[in-house]
């Protein structure tokens, strides 16, 4: 069923009775080409790029709860393509290019929004270090504007430009970050994956890995073995859980990740905004919510939800960013898993078992990768050989100390992010 | 309608406020809610998706639809519920999301395009053509979407926060949780009560039930006034618990000052983090609706409310009310309106075999189908069990559905609630969270005798967990009827039957859902929005789950459950972040010479957390820059003083300290001579550099460790680590001694000069010549001379118990002007070292390793030392790496700026043809040229080779040299003296 | 989240620092194999269960071993470093 303004309008017309189902439930086959563990964004995206771009159709997509369930439904939102170091940067280039062809491709409304992306900066040294990243965005082919102080009011003037801690020295801005509507992403890709042939199975656990002979055959699973002569692990968030059951210990740690909304707010905060000296970052919804969130709560968790103490200093940082936001309340909060990996950067890559593929490690950015991620790891499920874009996202770089993607400087080893 | 001889308001104090401009009267103890329907209004608010007219339909903090701007003042707080402000005189209200105004909506005409609006209806179109998203379509939806306003203005920061620390927390005080504080607080624990609402008593206050042989409310005063005789017990009112979170921690919101015109002393709130040994929640329950047509009008509230309104606040919602409902709570409401001269227009009662005794028209087995009345309640349509409808004039009805437990802290760690067939609802799991028991009607007990004798029960588990003796309480009688209900969901009628009122979902959206396979429970929320308004659908949850299961032929646990997340109810963001707006945000750490430096007019900026010295403006000069190429000049050419307090210092004593230093610095320590200096280089385990800077040897046993000031915490608590965890076989002892010394910068060929000119011994080089440090006195007071250099000149550091530090500064800068120098700032100090090609952390930005700033050298090949092992990794010793080198521009004038990249001349300036970037820039006053610091691939191997330099944000494009990084005395000669 | 400091009680989480998987003690000699070095600094087992793991009390400067469920954040209980040792 293709959607469209016409079809919203003849099926309110009809009394939505004409609208089917966005996927099949289909019992799991016997044996596929392909298998994806985690139907979450880019387990998604990897099946929906399978087939569209591979002809792979003989695909699952085996979840344990429900499609969309993981971090794609749980995140700030934010879209950007504002990475430096190589391997990042084409990356997420890529990506953002997807995005921007996205709601045509999957004839679903992400409602991904350009809206603008603005980093602070508040010291002389910080700005230095954002005109690096602000080139590096342009030598790869993306948008950034450096902006002084006065720059900066012009777009956000109910920052405290007047009594600041740490006063605005300058932004860095990225006309075309911004956000979409997240669980919109993981509905879009699955009904794309479906209408393609891909079966999504949901409830169906994985419990076990196939290998015989250093090569995968299969899974087992809540609902039986299901043989497979590729089988990817996209699992963010319990990557290590999966990846145990093939014998593998990651480069991964995981951690929680708060992000909060405010209840509806008529339109106050048209960008988004981020504040890296106090660990802040902030967009408002289309339904009129402040979205925002900060840092990890720093301690390995697998719970989903955080403590107070972060919960509190992200407040503080709004109070001092923007104290125009004080008497907006804080509706819900809620915690995601984080696949941290040492040096901050993802994992696409094959593994030493032939077949079993693994992504992972998306630490706090997955959810603007979720285009580009699907994209080259189903390139690279499909032919062998890692896509232009990802080919940076080793697994060995860490035993390899080659081309370590440490963005934020704090260091290619855990618990430094 | 106000009633008389009701209500626990106080009618000998008249309050009168605003509500949309105009002038309301109510009485000490009212809320706006109830004070609008004592004035006969009942359209409050509109919703959100079709700007539906909607009145009151709670009476507490799950009100959905009565949420209104309240101010005065800049801090006018939006989507205040008007069920939960307490009038106070002049407070104004105000209405939201309707334009112009609340009776006459424009946007209202979303309603009658409802038909093309379902569930989800805007993923599906919107899409074409693209750019027409962020410029058309976003901008009207974000118009049109939201609530109430942000006014746009500061927010003043006058809300607070505080811990509270307590044996038992006992959240609610209905009859539960009264009794529960009564038999913990009397076998002696520390007792916090905390209830949401403004008086204790809980649903008593709501009710004209006896206790113990007196009223409700009289019964619950009476045990309030003897806990708050007791000192173990402190009674929290307005304080709603909003977060449980792990190990005992409870969030809570104390209203402190929401209820009295701001401008006093009170602060808004209070954010208590409430440590616990056991808790006891005791928060009730909420009463839910029933899904029928047009169930949403205004004048139609719970039944629950209906009673809150007429018993506490002595508030008819009507002069004829209905009153729908499958429980014996619908009887309840009846009789209570009756009782208190309200006429009764109708009781229905969906279950076919309900009686009454009261004299009211009464339908059994009978079903609501339809309401009538625009912006209010005029009448409804009801069909009786053989099939035939009568309408029924009323202007409300009280619509009881049955409870829901106040289950929602028990899942804010995860726990779900189980289903209760008993009384078709939701009940805490058990063991939710640890520490938390359940009781009363949170844990699904109706009758207020079971209520205090499980808030008993509650109790005596808790004193058990804590170890303390319990002791006999009495337990007063109390009603005991069992509480029956027939559950009933939805009403099976034509029309639109909401759920979520303030998001406008309905029945259809919920069917529409599963229609389109959106089966899960988590699927339906997010593509219908059902719970995701202010309420966290409190009232609707429960309905729209039984719904789900209806439309997807699942028995309800089999469909799901429903979850709550934090915060119970909504917290301000200024409460959660009270205190940190502006300077308030992190502390502020203060030189000795900061007021001296200020003072002289010197610009403070922030270094970390520490305040310094810019640059010292003189007379004449019109920029930075001019005082810069001066402080330079001054000292190059005479000498300058510079507070260097902010460098992290580590005292590290004890006989293992040499092989310590050894092992956390990649040169070694252990064979520098006392009394002398050494450069250390400090790398992580991953093998790039975490820090540097001098480390002296004081005495055998003793050296003094400097960080730079950005890396001092967290090279303490790095050393703390390594010689806890990683060498405990060494005797070592490492203190942090940053704040203890005041430390000072004195540089430029009149230093050995200036020093000799205050202190009370002269030194000179052979006492102290490079890299060293002795003891010297000044008036008697001791102090170290260090001979460091950060600027290539001749330098020194002398360091004085912090106490002395605005003394010796004063001395310094008035020895130094005689001498024709002065104070320098950080601007001057960033010129001297860029010029000396000395690196910073702009440099050692974490990405970088020994080998990439030219220190391979420093790594000692005889010992082991942290991040030796991983520096051999092949990445990080690949000949390609960047590595440090000088830039010049090959003119001179033009400004090189940091972060802009470098490239081969020819090549375009793009990702794949990057050879290095800048990282320090600097105009050199010594040498009448940009010079900058940098990195580029095999760099030191390109001295001398042009570069294309691009900086696309400031739009450079000019040739540039490589060069030596050090630009200034490579020899070292002027330092070394 | 509250932890208990061995030397100093039970704190609040706002005092504490913390450093992963307690196997960061264990270092390997600087002439282990690479794999070693490989295994010690980035691979971890991450469970999702009770996990062995350093904090640091910046109060009172000590590191110690906590025992801590990555799942309920319960601890089970805290030791000092010579304990975790044995």
């Amino acid at each position: 069923m293709r959607y469209s303004g016409l079809r919203v309008v003849w099926e309110g017309l009809r009394g939505q009775t004409g609208w089917s189902p966005v996927w099949r439930d289909p019992d799991p086959k016997p044996e596929y080409d392909v298998l994806i563990i985690g139907g979450g964004g880019h387990g998604l995206s990897t099946a929906y790029y399978l087939a569209k771009n591979h002809g792979i159709t003989n695909v699952a997509v085996l979840e344990k709860g429900y499609l969309g369930g993981g971090n794609v439904g749980r995140n700030t939102t934010i879209v950007r393509a504002n990475y430096f170091l190589p391997g990042n940067s084409e990356f997420y280039s890529h990506s953002l290019k997807l995005w921007e062809g996205l709601e045509a491709d999957l004839n679903y409304n992400v409602m991904h929004s350009q809206r603008g992306l603005i980093n602070l900066f508040h010291s002389d040294g910080q700005r230095d270090a954002f005109a690096r990243r602000g080139n590096a965005m342009i030598n790869q082919g993306d948008d950034a504007i450096v902006l002084d102080r006065e720059g900066v009011r012009r777009y956000l003037p109910y920052l405290d430009f007047d009594n600041p801690r740490f006063p605005v020295y300058g932004g860095l801005y990225h006309p075309r970050g911004g956000t979409a509507r997240h669980d919109a992403v993981a509905w879009g890709y699955a009904r794309g994956a479906d209408q393609r042939g891909v079966d999504l199975i949901q409830q169906c656990e994985v419990t076990g890995i196939d290998i015989e002979g250093g090569r995968v055959t299969g899974v087992q699973t809540a609902r039986g073995a299901i043989k497979a002569k590729k089988v990817a692990m996209i699992v963010a968030g319990r990557s290590s859980q999966v990846a145990a059951m093939a014998g593998m210990r990651l480069p991964i740690e995981s951690h929680v990740l708060q992000a909060f909304v405010t209840e509806g707010l008529k339109p106050c905060i048209d960008h988004v905004v981020s504040f890296g000296m106090g660990h802040f970052y902030i967009s408002q919804s289309d339904k009129g919510g402040l979205v925002f969130g900060g840092d990890i709560d720093f301690y390995a968790s697998y719970a989903q939800r955080g403590n107070l103490p972060m919960k509190e200093h992200v407040m503080e940082a709004g109070m001092a960013l923007m104290p125009m936001i004080g008497q907006a309340r804080v509706l819900r909060s809620w915690g995601g898993i984080m696949d941290m990996s040492p040096d901050g950067s993802p994992i696409i890559d094959r593994t030493h078992i032939d077949g079993l593929f693994l992504n992972c490690g998306w630490c706090y950015g997955g959810f603007k990768a979720v285009p580009g991620s699907g994209y080259a790891t189903a390139h690279l499920i499909a032919t062998g050989d890692p896509h232009e874009s990802a080919a940076g996202f080793r697994l060995d770089r860490f035993a390899t100390g080659v081309g370590l993607m440490d963005e934020e400087g704090t260091g290619a080893q855990h618990n430094l992010h | 309608m106000r009633v008389d001889g009701k209500g626990l308001i106080d009618r000998s104090q008249p309050v009168t406020f605003r509500f949309d401009g105009k002038p309301v009267t109510g009485f000490a103890g009212d809320t706006v809610a109830s004070a609008l329907l004592a004035n006969g209004v009942k359209l409050m608010g509109r919703s959100f998706k079709y700007h539906r007219p909607r009145g009151v339909v709670t009476a507490g903090s799950d009100e959905p639809n009565a949420l209104i701007s309240v101010g005065p003042g800049i801090d006018i707080a939006p989507n205040t519920r008007a069920t939960m402000q307490e009038i106070y005189p002049d407070l104004i209200a105000r209405s939201q999301n309707r334009w112009p105004s609340l009776k006459f909506d424009a946007m209202a005409v979303n309603d009658l395009l409802s038909p093309f609006l379902a569930a989800g209806f805007y993923y599906k179109t919107f899409m074409w053509p693209r750019a027409f998203w962020e410029r058309l379509y976003e901008p009207i939806i974000r118009r049109a979407a939201g609530l109430g306003a942000l006014s746009g203005a500061p927010d003043p920061d006058r809300s607070e926060k505080a811990f509270a620390h307590c044996d038992l927390l006992v959240i609610g005080a209905g009859p539960a949780g009264l009794m529960a504080a009564l038999t913990a607080a009397k076998a002696g624990a520390d007792v916090i009560l905390a209830t949401e609402e403004t008086r204790v008593g809980g649903r008593l206050l709501s009710e004209t039930e006896s206790v113990g042989g007196d009223s409700g409310v009289a019964w619950a005063e009476a045990l309030a006034a003897r806990l708050g005789d007791m000192p173990n017990v402190r009674i929290m009112p307005r304080t709603t618990v909003t977060g449980v979170y792990d190990t005992g921690t409870y969030g809570a919101l104390e209203r402190v000052g929401l209820h009295v015109a701001p401008g006093g002393d009170l602060p808004p709130t209070c954010f208590w983090r409430i440590v616990a040994k056991q808790a006891v929640l005791a928060a009730g329950a909420l009463e839910r609706g029933i899904a029928f047509p047009n169930n949403d009008r205004p004048g139609i509230l719970t039944a629950a409310a209906a009673r809150t309104y007429l018993n506490r606040y002595g508030v008819s919602p009507g002069r004829k009310v209905a009153v729908f409902g499958n429980t014996d709570d619908a009887h309840r409401t009846a009789a209570d309106l009756t009782a208190a001269g309200v006429k009764v227009a109708a009781l229905i009662d969906n279950r076919a075999d309900a009686t009454t005794n009261g004299d009211w028209p009464f339908y059994p087995g009978a079903d609501v189908i339809e309401t009538q009345g625009r912006l209010g309640l005029e009448g409804l349509t009801i069909r009786k069990p053989d099939g035939h409808r009568l309408r029924i004039g009323a202007d409300a009805l009280a619509v009881s559905g049955g409870w829901n437990p106040a289950v929602h802290l028990t899942c804010h760690m995860n726990g779900r609630p189980v289903w209760n067939d008993d009384i078709a609802a939701f009940v805490p799991s058990e063991g939710a969270v640890p520490g938390l028991i359940p009781c009363g009607a949170a844990a699904g007990v109706f009758t207020t005798a079971g209520c205090l004798a499980d808030g008993v029960r509650a109790a005596g588990d808790a004193l058990d967990a804590l170890g303390i003796k319990r002791k006999p309480v009495d337990l007063p009688e109390a009603d005991e009827t069992p509480y029956s209900l027939t559950p009933k969901w939805a009403v099976v009628a034509p029309g639109r039957a909401w759920l979520d009122f303030q998001n406008d979902v309905t029945s259809k959206d919920i069917k529409l859902a599963a229609q389109e396979n959106f089966r899960s429970v988590e699927h339906v929320k997010r593509y219908t929005t059902q719970g995701m308004a202010t309420d966290q659908g409190k009232g609707s949850n429960v309905t729209a789950l039984a719904l789900l299961a209806d439309a997807t032929g699942r028995s309800i646990p089999e469909t799901g459950t429903t979850t709550f997340r934090p915060p119970y109810t909504p917290v301000s963001i200024s409460s959660l972040g009270a205190g940190h707006a502006g300077k308030g945000f992190a502390p502020e750490r203060f030189t000795t010479s900061h007021a001296a430096s200020v003072k002289r007019g010197a610009p403070m900026i922030e270094a970390g957390l520490w305040y310094r010295p810019s640059y010292y403006p003189e007379p004449g000069e019109d920029t930075w820059l001019e005082a810069c190429n001066r402080e330079v000049a001054m000292v190059r050419n005479a000498v300058g003083v510079v507070d260097v307090s902010t460098l992290g210092k580590i005292d590290i004593q004890g006989p293992d300290a040499g092989a310590f230093l050894d092992f956390v610095y990649t040169n070694t320590f252990s064979t520098l001579k006392e009394g002398r200096v050494r450069y250390g280089l400090m790398l992580r385990e991953d093998g790039h550099v975490m820090d540097d800077g001098t480390t002296a040897r004081l005495g055998p046993d003793h050296y003094l460790m400097t960080t730079t000031t950005a890396a001092a915490g967290q090279v303490m608590a790095h050393l703390e680590f390594v010689a806890q965890g990683l060498r405990p076989d060494l005797n070592v002892r490492l203190t942090s001694a940053t704040e203890q010394w005041a430390q000072f910068a004195v540089a430029g060929p009149k230093a050995l000069t200036l020093l000799n000119s205050i202190l009370d011994d002269a030194v000179d080089d052979t006492v102290l010549p490079f890299m060293s440090v002795a003891p010297v006195a000044l008036s008697g007071v001791s102090a170290r001379l260090f001979r460091i250099s950060f600027s290539g000149e001749r330098g020194y550091e002398i360091a004085v118990p912090a106490r002395y530090g605005a003394s010796l500064y004063r001395v310094l800068l008035a020895q130094a002007e005689s001498l024709g120098g002065g104070a320098y700032g950080m601007e001057a100090l960033n010129v001297l070292r860029i010029e000396k090609g000395f690196i910073t952390h702009a440099e050692i930005h974490g990405r970088t390793t020994a080998y990439d700033i030219g220190m391979q050298g420093m790594m000692s090949k005889k010992k082991d030392f942290i991040g030796k092992a991983a520096s051999t990794r092949p990445g990080l010793m690949d000949p390609e790496r960047e590595r440090l080198v000088g830039v010049r521009p090959v003119d001179p004038a033009q400004a090189l700026t940091a972060g802009g990249f470098l490239f081969n001349a020819s090549d375009d300036a793009t990702r794949v043809n990057a050879q290095g970037y800048l990282t320090s820039v600097a105009w050199s006053p010594t040498f009448d040229t940009h010079l900058a610091l940098g990195f580029v691939k095999r760099g030191p191997e390109r001295i001398g080779e042009e570069m294309r330099f691009v900086d696309h944000l400031r739009g450079h494009d000019f040739p540039v040299t490589l060069a030596d990084p050090v630009a200034f005395d490579p020899d070292g000669g002027r330092m070394r003296g | 989240m509250r932890l208990t400091c061995p030397y100093c009680g039970e704190r609040d989480l706002r005092e504490f620092t913390y450093k992963g998987d307690a196997l960061a003690l264990l270092r390997p000699n600087e002439d282990a194999d690479p794999s070693d070095w490989t295994d010690y600094l980035h691979n971890r087992d991450n469970p999702a269960g009770v996990t062995r793991e350093l904090w640091y009390h910046g109060c009172c400067g000590t590191w110690f071993v906590a025992e801590r469920d990555t799942v309920t954040h319960v601890t089970k209980r805290t030791l000092t470093l010579a304990e975790a040792r044995e």
